[in-house]
């Protein structure tokens, strides 16, 4: 704060000097300076990204150079026009030239720029195409945000999520599981409660909502996705190191927006399974609310496949 | 010489070469070799066609899935959509007395085409009681909120057009008093407007029956 | 020979070619105070009462905004600003200053005062229908300003209007009247708009006077034009989602409204699509992003051009850039969509053409900076605004190639690295365009000069504090620090510091945001007592500044329209005395040097 606050008072105090010392310059050089300035803030900025914990390092990449191409475009401009501002500022006795167009400058720029713009977008999509392309061996989980916090499932030993429809969703149904999918009954059901996932394992993050749009979105992790009701979205990323992550809602879901946070932590494999080792399956949650009799249906229905 | 311009030849003039400044000396102002009114209404058109585009095109990307129930037409329906083809015949009938300068026909003309419009609106709305009755709400099913969306905004447009029917009547109203000229323009535009919502509505209806 | 010699030149203009003239009953006249000041057909009144109107409400989304940016530097400091009372702020704020400030000055205020003038014409096409939009204009304000008085006030969904958010209980306004008022003020604002509009098109394409080719046309006039354009096919998604979601509130159809469970209960709705919306919404949104820049790009073209006394560089370049923007800007809405759920593949298409458009906006921003190359530039207060403009917006341009490129776009999305992003170009940009088109236009208006010291206050605290606040609110985004976050500063990803740059911005808007009342007081005083600025001050071409007295009368330009004989952009033509020919001064007219170049 104060080195910020010290940098702003002494670009001012410049500012005034020029002003005072160069009155016929001194709308160029603020130009210049503002341009300087911004050079300055970006080298020695306090406030940059958190260290990445997934695999999107190369995301980062793409920012990166991003950075470089347009930057570079954004200070040649600005301080070309700076310099038009210097050298030629009125004087009665001057005429100014006398050109419409030059189709040859015109030509070379708009090549250059689309060349620049090719530039970014060819790493940029090559990238985006790894992004969406999920790996084979991504396990699923489910995270299933509501107003104003997040649930999630995890498929159990049988690997496959069971299915679920919004219209279940009961006081004891929480998560709308279809009771005649004997896929469902293995399910870990963690309910606004901590998530934890393990190293190096890269996980399909299947999104739901069950109300209004929500993103889950970890900044560490750099990948974000929204959550529509009614459908099921989804991104993967393989986390890098071990670490307690906060998550934060990044669509604006009403008034608790804000407040809707919640934490992932990524486990070695020892504390990954103790911690798997206390969670609760469906079934589990099924029988403690005497609904055995749901459970036999569900079972019968597995054997008759 | 602007109406052989191409777009293309139009927008790589140099305004600043001397020979081109002699040409665009002798330019009248006008872009399009049409009237100001003309060209008003078609702007109107182009919105309202881009308006009803969308609903019709949210419509098809929603009539797909599986929970969508097609709706009745009621007789009704059919009867109302030949009065809006008669009132348009009515129209195309008005024109021509206008160009014959047979005022008196067209007040006559634009009389029943009014009476037309008024009985297509009760129509439509005896169409949504009947429906109403039947158990067809609203909210019920996609379809039928489409169908109520699509009757309504047409009825609007047609309200619209009888705003503009009552400035057009009012210019032949008294028999001594029309300026000949404004007066068969007016009756034109008023046509033209017509005939685009009968398309519209037709549009609209073969959509909401071949669904 | 002196400036006012192309004055005397115009009382008798040549007979060389023949002026157009209106028929004497397409000109309408006013007859009382009531018809000529308050329900009035004259253009350039309607744009005034356009402008005050739209700053007004405008100055109502400033206080807003301040509110706003106190809670976020130093929470719960204003005791009334809930979590719900900032998220009404945020939605009004936004919404005012998209919809009903930028939109409508630039195109109901400077659209409706400008083009007449600019093209010679004697007023708009439809003066009657012109009145009418304003007043619908002014009902959809009222409608806006009655929801802040509905109980449970004002919407605050967000200026997207995302359902199912949007009409849910959860949502400030959500489940009463300030939703319902929000939509039914922005249907009226488009029928209002649609209105308007059909003015300025057809008074450009078939009312121009004699000589004024499309290509001889000022670019603030192609700049304006262009976005009317862009209204009449964005405006209609607007009103069309805006139409299905009232349906989907007050009668319970399910257009945009899937199955949900709120808050534990089940609700009536099923089976409509969020995304839906959102495409209407953004193929409205984005082309309205053009249509508040496109006019700002043809006005501060005009700005450079007439203070640094030379013609704008690649004019034609410019008219199909401008153009080429509007016609591409129908093609990349889903851009603002990259993470919203959409199929990925659509990342592909929409990454691509938004990048494509990169490239003839870099042209313009070229073709401005070129301009000044071997120029004379008068650094006045509207060049100074001008220049300015230039840096916010190619530092808001260059962050949209971040944006626009759908994986950069991932970690940056939803947070302040947009919210920068879009204020810097859409925002800071239009606005210093906005204001130095005031400073610029208010001697055409009033027939006096802003007072300068005032201006040059006005600008440098405007311009170097507006960068203050965006330039480090971007690397908030790259931290990670989410928009739309009434409080976080318990976060413990981000710094402590990030808490004291978000003070430090808050300060700093404050100043800024104070600094316009000494604008206003600028304003309100020089109207008056301003020093006296004569016919055509900046020494321009174009012909607004050609009519017989200043401020332009009654029907603009005296018994006869103007001749055009040239482009608005003769500055410093060789051979010429002086350093600028009007558009209406003929070649054997121009002083001391017979015509050996035009």
């Amino acid at each position: 704060m104060i080195i910020a606050l010290a940098l702003v008072l002494l670009f001012a105090v410049i500012g005034i000097i020029i002003a005072v010392a160069f009155p016929r310059r001194a709308v160029s050089m603020a130009l210049a300076l503002v341009i300087i300035g911004s050079i300055a803030f970006h080298f020695w900025t306090p406030w940059w990204w958190t260290e990445v914990a997934s695999n999107w390092g190369n995301i980062d990449g793409t920012i990166i150079l991003t950075f470089w191409v347009t930057g570079a475009v954004f200070c040649a401009v600005c301080l070309f026009m700076s310099y038009c501002v210097w050298r030629f500022r009125y004087d009665k006795d001057r005429k100014s030239d006398y050109k419409p167009e030059n189709s040859k400058l015109e030509w070379t720029l708009t090549i250059l720029t689309t060349l620049g713009v090719c530039a970014l977008l060819a790493p940029g999509l090559i990238v985006w195409n790894k992004f969406v392309t999920v790996p084979e061996e991504a396990a699923d989980i489910e995270v299933m945000a509501q107003q104003w916090y997040w649930n999630y499932r995890l498929p159990g030993e049988d690997g496959v999520l069971g299915l679920t429809d919004l219209r279940n969703i009961n006081d004891e149904n929480p998560f709308g599981m279809n009771l005649d999918d004997p896929n469902g009954l293995d399910d870990v059901l963690i309910e606004g409660d901590d998530l934890h996932i393990l190293i190096n394992q890269p996980v399909k993050m299947n999104l739901r909502s069950i109300d209004v749009l929500h993103d889950f979105y970890i900044p560490q992790f750099r990948a974000k996705m929204d959550m529509v009701p009614g459908v099921v979205t989804y991104y993967w990323f393989t986390p890098i190191r071990t670490g307690d992550f906060e998550i934060l809602c990044m669509e604006y879901c009403g008034t608790g927006h804000y407040a809707m946070r919640g934490r992932v932590l990524v486990d070695e494999n020892q504390d990954y399974q103790e911690w798997l080792s206390e969670q609760i399956t469906f079934e589990e949650i099924m029988a403690s609310i005497d609904q055995t009799d749901l459970i036999q249906m569900a079972l019968n229905k597995k054997g008759n496949n | 010489m602007k109406k052989k311009e191409t777009i293309f030849q139009l927008l790589t003039q140099k305004p600043w070469d001397p020979a081109q400044a002699k040409i665009d000396n002798m330019h009248d102002g006008e872009t399009l070799n049409l009237s100001k009114g003309k060209l008003g209404l078609r702007y109107i058109m182009v919105v309202s066609s881009i308006f009803f585009s969308l609903f019709i095109i949210t419509y098809s990307d929603r009539l797909v899935y599986a929970d969508w129930q097609q709706m009745p037409e009621p007789l009704l329906l059919w009867f109302n959509t030949l009065i809006l083809f008669i009132s348009s015949a009515f129209f195309i009938s008005a024109q021509t007395a206008a160009k014959n300068n047979q005022f008196a026909k067209v007040k006559q003309k634009l009389l029943i085409i009014g009476f037309l419009a008024f009985a297509f609106l009760l129509g439509q709305l005896f169409v949504w009681l009947q429906l109403i009755n039947l158990g067809y709400y609203v909210a019920a099913n996609p379809a039928n909120a489409y169908f109520y969306v699509f009757t309504a905004l047409h009825g609007l447009h047609l309200i619209g057009g009888l705003v503009y029917w009552n400035m057009t009547i009012k210019k032949v109203w008294i028999t001594s008093d029309i300026v000949v000229v404004d007066a068969k323009h007016t009756v034109e535009l008023c046509a033209i407007y017509w005939h685009f919502l009968l398309a519209v509505w037709v549009v609209l209806f073969g959509l909401m029956l071949f669904s | 020979m002196a400036a006012d010699s192309y004055e005397d030149i115009a009382v008798d203009k040549g007979e060389v070619i023949p002026a157009l003239e209106v028929p004497p009953q397409d000109l309408y006249h006013a007859k009382s105070f009531w018809t000529r000041w308050i329900f009035c057909q004259d253009a350039k009144i309607i744009g005034i009462q356009y402008s005050i109107t739209a700053i007004s409400i405008g100055l109502v989304a400033l206080v807003l905004s301040w509110l706003m940016r106190l809670q976020l530097g130093f929470p719960q400091l204003v005791p009334f600003l809930g979590a719900a009372e900032y998220y009404q702020f945020v939605t009004m704020h936004g919404m005012i200053m998209v919809i009903y400030l930028l939109t409508a000055l630039f195109l109901g205020g400077f659209g409706n005062y400008l083009i007449p003038l600019m093209v010679g014409a004697r007023d708009m096409v439809f003066p009657y229908v012109n009145m009418v939009s304003y007043w619908v204009y002014l009902l959809a304000v009222l409608v806006l300003v009655a929801s802040f008085f509905v109980p449970g006030g004002p919407t605050g969904a967000g200026w997207t209007l995302y359902p199912p958010q949007a009409i849910t209980s959860g949502t400030p306004g959500g489940d009463g009247l300030g939703i319902v008022l929000m939509l039914i003020s922005l249907s009226i604002f488009v029928v209002g708009f649609t209105m308007g509009g059909l003015n300025y098109v057809i008074t450009v394409l078939q009312a121009r006077t004699r000589g004024m080719t499309l290509m001889r046309l000022p670019l603030t006039v192609w700049g304006i034009f262009t976005a009317t354009v862009l209204a009449l096919f964005a405006f209609p998604a607007l009103i069309v989602s805006c139409i299905m979601m009232t349906l989907d509130n007050l009668l319970g159809t399910s257009f945009f409204m899937p199955a949900l469970v709120e808050f534990g209960e089940q609700s009536e709705y099923s089976g409509g699509s969020p995304i839906l919306f959102q495409h209407l919404f953004w193929f409205f949104g984005h082309p309205e992003v053009y249509i508040v820049a496109l006019p700002a790009f043809g006005i501060v073209s005009d700005l450079i051009s007439i203070h640094a006394r030379k013609n704008i560089f690649g004019y034609r370049m410019m008219v199909w850039a401008i153009v080429i923007i509007g016609a591409l800007s129908f093609i990349v809405w889903a851009h603002h969509m990259y993470v919203a759920g959409m199929n990925p593949w659509f990342g592909y298409f929409f990454a691509t053409t938004t990048l494509i458009i990169a490239v003839p906006t870099a042209l313009k921003v070229y073709n401005w900076v070129i301009t000044l190359w071997k120029a004379n530039i008068n650094l006045t207060i509207p060049m100074l605004f001008a220049l300015a403009f230039i840096v916010t917006f190619v530092n808001g341009g260059i962050t949209g190639l971040f944006l626009g490129n759908v994986i950069v776009d991932v970690p940056l999305s939803d947070t302040y690295f947009v919210v920068a992003h879009f204020h810097m170009v859409m925002g800071i940009a239009p606005v210093l365009v906005v204001f130095g088109a005031i400073y610029h236009w208010f001697p055409l208006i009033t027939g006096r000069f802003l007072h300068e010291g005032m201006g040059k206050i006005h600008f440098w605290i405007s311009f170097l504090g507006s960068y203050a606040i965006y330039f480090p609110m971007h690397y908030l985004g790259f931290v990670g620090v989410p928009r739309r976050y009434f409080e976080m500063y318990d976060s413990e990803y981000m710094a402590v510091s990030t808490n004291y740059l978000n003070q430090f911005i808050t300060i700093v808007a404050l100043i800024v945001g104070f600094t316009q009342i000494l604008f206003l007081y600028n304003i309100i005083t020089s109207a008056k007592f301003g020093k006296k600025a004569g016919k055509n001050p900046w020494k321009a071409c174009s012909l607004e500044w050609r009519t017989p007295e200043v401020p332009a009368g009654h029907g603009n330009f005296g018994k006869e329209l103007p001749v055009v004989y040239r482009w608005a952009y003769d500055f410093n033509v060789p051979g010429a005395k002086e350093d600028f020919i009007p558009q209406d001064i003929a070649p054997d007219q121009i002083p001391e040097a017979k015509a050996e170049a035009t």
